[in-house]
């Protein structure tokens, strides 16, 4: 049973996400995308107008049972099948990098508490980190039309040059951002 | 509603319409799926970094064997016109290209490095525990809505 607490290696993970695709579409002729849940979530939870939101949402509630199911498994997961303070196996350099010049020093949670600790609410760099980024995610996958899922993988699974498109964009955005917006986000300190 | 002229039209490609006990697949899906993004550490920020800064090939075996295997069984699906649960012919949305494509998929890489986390993930952290997370939810909604609200002003 060692291997369930262990971290699981991408050869196991990859493809086990990669049969979402087909088990969705096999269920129910089910896109994979998650990034259309957010769209529901407006749809369902905030009274407006705006034609965007005027559809019925509760055809697609499907999605959001996903999600639900998502939350759900990684609680499962968090709380059962992982071992207490193990650190996470990161590359030395990016720790180094890290605990020298931005105060993160702890590895053993997924997420590094100095920036996402609720402990840190009352910094402005938290919320930079959560809401705004969050803010871009949103707009972003929703312009344009799609996220991880629903673009590079289930559009590249299904041979679909938009998507190439929108992955070769985001893979690019992310890595100048990780490299120059990210370490300046870091750096401040109100 | 389906007069939404949006380049991103919503879609549900069942004809079979889906309630109660039919809906429990999706969460059982969703569970493992949760479980997968813990145990392979795809919820985490610092994962997210090393991929961005080509410091591991962790991230980049799972997206890339995840697209392997689907473009696998989607070839396999059609080759062999593998119906789905109900009886249906597998029906595939066409992704439709435009500027949105491009400008829309900048914000989004933005906000990936920054939150450490894309749709999926954000929902998995707030499982695994991180409230935090919430407010990214939060601001991924927000997000969405104004995108909904400026959508016929914006470049498409």
């Amino acid at each position: 049973m060692n291997w369930i607490y262990a971290p699981w290696p991408w050869y196991i993970a990859g493809p086990l996400i990669g049969l979402t695709v087909p088990a969705l579409y096999l269920a129910g002729n089910k896109s994979f995308g998650i990034s259309s849940t957010l769209r529901h979530l407006c749809a369902a939870c905030i009274p407006t107008k705006v034609p965007f939101f005027q559809y019925d949402w509760k055809k697609e509630s499907w999605n959001l049972l996903f999600v639900a199911g998502i939350t759900v498994g990684a609680f499962i997961a968090a709380t059962w099948l992982r071992l207490p303070n193990e650190e996470i196996q990161l590359n030395p350099a990016l720790k180094q990098n890290l605990s020298a010049h931005y105060g993160i020093t702890h590895f053993t949670t997924l997420l590094p508490v100095e920036v996402f600790g609720y402990q840190h609410l009352g910094e402005l760099r938290t919320w930079i980190f959560s809401l705004f980024g969050g803010f871009l995610v949103g707009f972003g996958t929703r312009y344009a039309g799609g996220c991880t899922s629903g673009h590079a993988i289930t559009g590249l699974s299904t041979l679909q040059w938009p998507s190439l498109v929108a992955t070769i964009t985001f893979m690019i955005a992310g890595i100048f951002a990780s490299w120059f917006i990210v370490p300046f986000l870091l750096s401040i300190k109100i | 509603m389906s007069t939404n002229p949006s380049p991103v039209e919503c879609k549900n490609e069942s004809s079979v319409s889906e309630q109660g006990l039919a809906l429990v697949k999706y969460v059982i899906l969703g569970i493992l799926f949760g479980i997968t993004f813990v145990k392979a550490e795809i919820i985490s920020w610092f994962r997210i970094q090393e991929m961005f800064h080509f410091q591991s090939f962790h991230m980049y075996g799972v997206i890339g064997s995840a697209v392997a295997v689907g473009l696998i069984s989607m070839q396999l699906i059609k080759r062999f016109h593998i119906k789905t649960l109900s009886g249906e012919e597998v029906r595939i949305t066409p992704k439709k290209y435009n500027k949105g494509t491009v400008i829309g998929s900048i914000f989004f890489g933005f906000g990936w490095a920054i939150t450490g986390a894309c749709p999926g993930p954000i929902y998995a952290q707030i499982g695994a525990g991180f409230l935090v997370s919430l407010i990214t939810l939060l601001g991924a909604i927000g997000g969405t809505f104004v995108y909904g609200v400026l959508k016929d002003k914006l470049p498409h």
